[in-house]
């Protein structure tokens, strides 16, 4: 059941209203380097903490200057890609040289999410929104209630716990493109190995001044012959 | 079996610490930078520093610069998303007052439309804990106190927000205000110096890092006086 | 009583194709007291003649700001201007609340323009007696635009609107090709040159014109009347003598508009206009 609310006092008007959420994805890592923005996020998405879905896109570009990558319900991000689109489309009918960028798109993705918690019926994201126009770089996220900031570097869900502080300790404001990588994906194994919702296949995206390139899927080289990995029971009496 | 979903609040707590102290002819406004809170409702309630945020708002629309002309200062404690949007509101009306009387609206008029604009959305309020600081019409230092729902009131010093309870005694200890029970009432304005307001202000933060984990990163001091308006910044604890 | 029976309703043709309520909003703008424009790369100057009623009242007010990066000068009916430029302020805190950033001046036009247009298609509404222009800075550089009643919108170099503008308007087309190189100080001595071509004869001083600028690095600001004072005696405007071409040009019919910037004279020499 999705869509209960029983809650309205004395009002009987039946407005159903996501409570909770569905099918799930879990962490997006964005970071600022040297050229622009980089962004990385697995493909799974879960159904409680069935692995659904093997092969869902969870970063996107929006117009020419941004990037987006969500975690959280995935009908949800599907929506705002949705009026996101429509968005960017509006913007270039007017077809006068002016567009907005990522610091705009930011803001008015901040102003929907807050909207939505305003009226209790929320889209269930945390959501991370990259870009570069006109030389400068922007990186900031939004929450499901409308928390919103900008950083250097951002995580999303379990990536806040675990990928924020290797973030915090190897980010610096000079990192090459392949730097870069290799920093999102040592955070991915370390979410890999400790985030049971993460599933070995993901995308990095790139958006520079030149434009937005979403890698090929691909899978992280992983070692899983440690031994508290191969016997994980071993010690604990009568499970299995 | 219970069911296994996460469930939602409207609201987050995202700390901060504010503080204000009028002088006779200034006023300092100061609040910490930092921001905590759970980003995403998927891994629990772990809270954890989100960011640096700004939250000194000089009522210029949507941000911008420090001015000159500004008036009056707003340091806000409590729910990022709702102190951002109310420090949106108060921007936008404040322009609106700009067009139509061509001059900037006056800090205990604005301290009437903060308390106003609270109290609008007193049954979904802003979680939002705010302190003003300023100069009044007669160029004297005045800081105004909320509670989320618009109840103020005009005092001499004030502090909001998660180090509150640590530094609102401690003020009241150094600055000695005279009771507003006491008739005829007495100013409220404190007898500090500027600096020795700032070196207060600094102590104060300094101090309420040490307890509260919800301040701290970099405080933010902004001071209005005759000579116009200035922005200080200094370190606190990092962890 | 009528000038014509094709005239009672604004969606009225007439059989030649011409809509007479629309023209005799446009009319009003030329009824009303002058208003000028021009730009450089990153600046664009406004001003404005203030007319008095009578003796006994001051002038009104006829140039608005919008925001930091737009403002707005008017001739014709002043309260119509007063609720488009209030519709503008608005437009342009609703933008930035929600994007964190200017809107762009063009789009704002446009919005007007809109705005105007459907007066002339409903019976039950009258247009705009406005003529709006409107001086702005964004990303893609300094803009001025007029916004007629009709609906129509034109972007210009420089432009005059309003009683005697015809006289400003040959001004402006005799120099605009520098405009575009000007500095800030060259674009005010021009709009005062400019504005003091609508005066027929009158000396100009600080009280009865209005000056306003936005550009680059500055915001849009109307220009105290001191400094007005101060520029028209640096720049030795006001002088008395009528300028040399008997000012009628009011009586004749403007050039098509958009045409009228391709047809001013090469501007060869840095000559006062006094001197010509």
């Amino acid at each position: 059941m999705k869509l209960l609310d029983s809650t309205d006092s004395g009002n009987s008007s039946s407005i159903e209203r996501t409570q909770y959420p569905y099918v799930t994805g879990t962490s997006v890592i964005g970071i600022k380097y040297k050229d622009g923005i980089l962004m990385a996020a697995d493909m799974g998405a879960s159904y409680g903490s069935t692995l659904r879905y093997k092969s869902v896109e969870r970063v996107k570009p929006v117009g020419k200057h941004s990037l987006i990558g969500a975690s959280g319900e995935i009908s949800d991000f599907q929506e705002i890609l949705r009026s996101l689109d429509e968005l960017i489309l509006y913007d270039n009918m007017w077809d006068d040289g002016n567009s907005l960028g990522p610091k705009e798109v930011h803001n008015y993705l901040t102003r929907m999410m807050y909207n939505r918690r305003n009226k209790f019926d929320p889209l269930w994201n945390s959501l991370v929104l990259g870009g570069v126009k006109n030389g400068q770089k922007y990186l900031g996220m939004v929450s499901m209630i409308g928390v919103h900031f900008e950083d250097n570097h951002v995580a999303t869900g379990f990536g806040n716990h675990l990928a924020r502080p290797i973030l915090r300790d190897e980010w610096h404001e000079n990192l090459t493109f392949e730097d870069g990588v290799k920093l999102l994906e040592k955070c991915m194994r370390v979410l890999l190995y400790r985030d049971r919702s993460a599933v070995n296949k993901l995308q990095i995206a790139k958006i520079t001044e030149e434009g937005v390139t979403v890698s090929q899927p691909y899978a992280l080289k992983t070692f899983w012959n440690f031994n508290a990995f191969q016997n994980p029971t071993a010690g604990a009496e009568g499970s299995w | 079996m219970t069911k296994q979903h996460q469930n939602w609040s409207p609201y987050d707590n995202n700390g901060g610490t504010c503080v204000a102290i009028a002088g006779a002819d200034y006023c300092v406004v100061a609040a910490d930078t930092r921001a905590v809170g759970c980003i995403s409702p998927f891994t629990g309630a772990v809270r954890q520093k989100l960011g640096m945020l700004r939250v000194i708002s000089h009522l210029g629309m949507f941000g911008g610069e420090l001015s000159r002309a500004d008036k009056s200062l707003m340091a806000s404690s409590g729910f990022q998303a709702d102190v951002r949007a109310l420090q949106k509101v108060l921007a936008a009306r404040h322009l609106i007052y700009q067009h139509q009387h061509n001059k900037q609206m006056s800090c205990p008029a604005m301290a009437q439309l903060l308390s106003n604009t609270l109290y609008y959305k007193r049954f979904f309020p802003y979680y939002a804990f705010n302190v003003l600081g300023g100069l009044d019409t007669e160029g004297k230092g005045c800081v105004f106190t909320y509670d989320a729902v618009g109840s103020y009131e005009r005092v001499g010093y004030s502090s909001q927000g998660s180090g509150a309870t640590l530094i609102t005694p401690f003020l009241d200890n150094q600055l000695k205000s005279p009771s507003p029970l006491l008739l005829p009432a007495k100013d409220a304005v404190t007898p500090l110096s500027e600096s020795e307001a700032i070196d207060l202000v600094k102590t104060c933060f300094a101090s309420a890092t040490e307890r509260d984990i919800y301040t701290g990163d970099k405080l933010e001091i902004v001071v209005i006086n005759a000579d116009g308006i200035r922005r200080e910044y200094m370190e606190l604890r990092k962890d | 009583m009528f000038r014509n029976q094709y005239d009672t309703d604004v969606t009225t043709w007439s059989p030649a194709g011409r809509l007479f309520q629309v023209e005799y909003a446009m009319e009003a703008v030329k009824q009303g007291s002058a208003a000028i424009g021009l730009r450089s790369k990153s600046h664009v100057v406004l001003a404005c003649v203030n007319k008095t009623n009578s003796e006994l009242s001051s002038h009104q007010k006829k140039i608005f700001k919008a925001d930091d990066h737009i403002g707005v000068a008017i001739a014709g009916l002043t309260a119509d201007g007063r609720v488009l430029s209030r519709y503008m302020r608005s437009e342009c805190i609703n933008y930035s609340y929600s994007y964190e950033s200017p809107l762009p001046v063009g789009r704002l036009v446009v919005q007007l323009a809109d705005k105007a247009q459907v007066c002339t298609q409903r019976s039950w509404k009258r247009p705009y007696g406005v003529g709006l222009l409107v001086a702005g800075l964004d990303e893609s550089g300094a803009h001025l635009y007029y916004n007629c009643p009709s609906g129509n919108y034109f972007e210009y170099q420089a432009f005059a609107i309003g009683s005697r503008s015809q006289a400003a308007k040959t001004y402006l087309e005799r120099r605009f090709e520098k405009f575009m190189g000007s500095s800030r100080d060259d674009l005010l001595k021009d709009a005062l040159f400019a504005i003091r071509e609508t005066l027929q004869g009158e000396k100009l001083t600080s009280s009865i014109c209005t000056v306003a600028v936005v550009g680059v690095g500055e915001a849009f600001h109307i220009l105290d009347q001191g400094t007005v004072q101060a520029l028209i005696e640096a720049f030795e405007i006001a002088g008395e003598e009528a300028p040399a071409s008997e000012p009628t040009a009011a009586d004749q019919p403007p050039p098509e508009p958009g045409v009228a910037a391709d047809q001013g004279a090469p501007a060869e020499h840095d000559a006062a206009p006094m001197d010509i």
